[in-house]
């Protein structure tokens, strides 16, 4: 495992080394591989592009999409934006939270699901939007959000 | 002969259950033995009839509306594909009013073809604006695009002829054409729409916008909320390689140009164009100073053009048909066609193209026949995050940039999101600010601090605490943050708060005097 992770990384940074502005499109590889950025392959990562370990940590954290730590099997997003607040997402989202467990940026203790908020899903005419993992579902009242995931 | 049906393959119309239809389609006729061809379309932006299913007829494509799996039995039974009766059925689709009153020039495409396929888009009149513009200068280039009249869509509403004329003008080695697709506004779609029900003319666009400077690469930076449009993107943008549209020699003409799509990461502010850059090159996107423009010093030091989906999607059909026939669109400054998006708390949401001037009533009477709950409308928040809410007493202002401005706000991407008598102003206030300190880049203070401040100053306001005092409070943190702020996200998020405050008093324990 540890072995096969590494080789990834090599080969990752190996594919992104020589693409001008590469860090993102690596750093999305490794997420999409992995599921998040082990802060141990950040080292790896800086080296193979030429970067401090600061400047890659400082890209990480300026950017909701990534994540140092492993998430949930599947990832909930919520918009928090407004044309889902005129449709009640400040409803949905309480309703979310209670049913879950558990706050944005958190797993539910199963592993099953990590919760994070999202500002627009641009299906706005048809609000409020859930994505979970890479479906977006429109109109999405509280019974239907039960319907939606197994708790 | 195989009966062409089209479902729409639209991120709404799936989140609406297309894809479950199409499946559902698919096995009913082949249980019945009807020979069926399935397209899957991009939607028209009928959002409020997706899924929207069509059937190709000798009379015309005929329009099935809100198709719901369970529906597609009984269609069958009433006749489907064939004529047939059925509470879905809507009529030949060109006579659905909601689209037919429209004047579609960009949007000309969306929802009728198949969106990966190059064939259908040239069939439709694609790519003739690149054949037109490898027989001309660049300078004529510029120029047909500065003679339209088009402004950036993005919401700065700069000249694009302009832009480009400067970037042509600065020599360098290597010039970049990049296509913000960063799309964070609440309550807009366009981009997403057109890069999934017509991505060719992004395509198009972009590679006029190259030749017109002189630039041979071109990125498109997608945020990473939109996966179906990256799917898109990357298939069509493999074909247009493929058939000589893009890479080397396009067309034979001696000319190169190339795309890549790269994936924002969820930040708002990548949507600000020097943001965007430092995105692209792989770094925290943190907004630049200005001097120098991008146009000058852009993507990794050279002159670039930055510009909106929909602004380089206008481009195509410039050169197509010409400056003059775009120019005729529109009213005052404000040329062509804007694209409004219908959203929130409406009952007829979707895309409605009309050229500018028509009023945000006019828009809402016409299209979004009232809210989608019932309940009387009370405000509407035009151009994003950073634009105003505006109470019914405004809602007769034309919908052109200059207009906008007049009444304390701003077009921006052509955003509307509608809300009923229900909404809370002050937490819609509150919000502006806790959004502005979520998606602040951090440079400056006035942003980053005063935005949190403006929350609390919010809380205590809305809890009665020294309303008066921490009212005042709140206006000179409003005063602080226009005059010191890099960019507009810390410069206008007193937009929305104050036209909150000022439009709905009453919700901030204002007494009304008026
Ligand atoms: C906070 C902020 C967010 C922005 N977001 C976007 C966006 O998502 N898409 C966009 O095209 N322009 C956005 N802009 C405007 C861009 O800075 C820039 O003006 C635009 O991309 C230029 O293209 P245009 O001239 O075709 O409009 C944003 C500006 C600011 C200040
Ligand atoms: S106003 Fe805000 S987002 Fe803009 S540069 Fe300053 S801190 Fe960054």
């Amino acid at each position: 495992m540890a072995v096969d992770r590494e080789a990834l990384i090599r080969d990752l940074v190996r594919q992104f080394a020589d693409v001008p502005g590469g860090l993102l499109p690596l750093l999305h590889a490794v997420q999409e591989a992995l599921g998040y950025v082990p802060p141990e392959v950040i080292p790896e990562l800086a080296d193979g592009m030429g970067l401090s370990r600061a400047e890659v940590h400082g890209v990480i954290g300026f950017y909701h999409d990534f994540h140092v730590s492993p998430g949930g099997e599947t990832t909930i997003h919520l918009c928090r934006a407004e044309a889902c607040q005129a449709m009640g997402s400040r409803a949905l989202e309480a309703h979310v939270k209670a049913r879950l467990g558990i706050d944005y940026g958190e797993t539910t203790a199963d592993g099953k699901y990590r919760l994070e908020p999202v500002y627009c899903l641009g299906n706005c005419s048809c609000a409020p939007s859930v994505r979970i993992d890479d479906d977006v579902h429109a109109g999405v009242s509280p019974d239907t959000f039960d319907r939606l995931v197994e708790v | 002969m195989a009966v062409t049906v089209y479902v729409p393959s639209d991120t709404t119309a799936c989140a609406l259950g297309a894809d479950e239809v199409a499946v559902e389609i698919t096995a009913q006729a082949r249980v019945r033995g009807i020979d069926i061809e399935l397209v899957r379309n991009g939607s028209r932006g009928a959002f409020w009839l997706e899924p929207l299913v069509e059937v190709e007829t000798h009379e015309g494509r005929q329009a099935f509306g809100s198709v719901t799996p369970d529906d597609v039995a009984g269609m069958f039974d009433a006749g489907f594909p064939g004529s047939c009766r059925h509470s879905t059925a809507l009529g030949p689709v060109d006579e659905v009013t909601w689209l037919s009153r429209q004047e579609r020039l960009t949007f000309e495409r969306a929802g009728v073809i198949d969106p990966l396929s190059l064939d259908d888009y040239r069939a439709q009149g694609g790519y003739r604006g690149l054949e037109r513009a490898l027989t001309m200068s660049g300078q004529d280039i510029v120029d047909e695009i500065k003679q339209s009249g088009l402004r950036g869509r993005g919401g700065a509403a700069f000249p694009t002829g302009i832009k480009w004329q400067t970037v042509l003008d600065t020599p360098a080695d290597e010039k970049f054409i990049c296509c913000n697709a960063d799309e964070g506004d609440s309550g807009t779609f366009a981009d997403r729409l057109l890069m999934e029900a017509d991505p060719f003319q992004l395509i198009e666009g972009m590679t006029i916008a190259g030749l017109a400077v002189g630039a041979g690469q071109g990125y498109i930076y997608l945020r990473s909320e939109y996966p179906r449009a990256l799917r898109v993107l990357e298939s069509t943008l493999a074909t247009a390689r493929e058939e000589g549209f893009l890479g080397r020699d396009i067309r034979g003409s001696g000319q190169s140009f190339d795309i890549e799509v790269r994936l924002g990461a969820g930040a708002y502010i990548c949507g600000e164009e020097t943001s965007m850059l430092e995105s692209l090159e792989g770094k925290r996107g943190l907004v630049r100073f200005k001097p120098p423009l991008p146009a000058i010093e852009g993507l990794f030091g050279q002159p670039t053009v930055v510009n909106n989906v929909l602004t380089l999607g206008a481009v195509s059909t410039i050169l197509a048909r010409g400056a003059k026939y775009y120019e005729d669109f529109g009213t005052g400054r404000s040329r062509g066609t804007l694209t409004v998006q219908l959203a929130g708390n409406v009952r007829r949401g979707g895309l409605v193209e009309l050229p500018f001037g028509a009023s945000l009533r006019e828009v809402l009477e016409d299209f979004g026949g009232g809210t989608a709950n019932g309940r009387p409308p009370r405000a509407i928040m035009v151009g994003g995050p950073l634009g105003a809410y505006l109470p019914a007493s405004l809602w007769d202002t034309p919908l052109d940039y200059e207009a906008m401005a007049e009444a304390g706000g701003m077009l921006g991407h052509g955003g509307v999101v509608v809300f009923d008598d229900t909404v809370d102003m002050a937490d819609q206030a509150r919000f502006a600010m806790e959004f502005c300190a979520v998606e602040s880049c951090g440079k400056c203070t006035p942003c980053r601090v005063g935005s949190v401040r403006g929350m609390e100053l919010i809380d205590k306001i809305k809890d009665n605490e020294a309303r008066q005092s921490n009212l005042g409070l709140l206006d000179e943190l409003c005063e602080t943050m226009i005059d010191g702020s890099l960019c507009a996200m810390g410069g206008l998020t007193p937009i929305p708060v104050r036209s909150a405050i000022e439009h709905f008093p009453e919700d901030f324990g204002i007494a009304d005097e008026r």
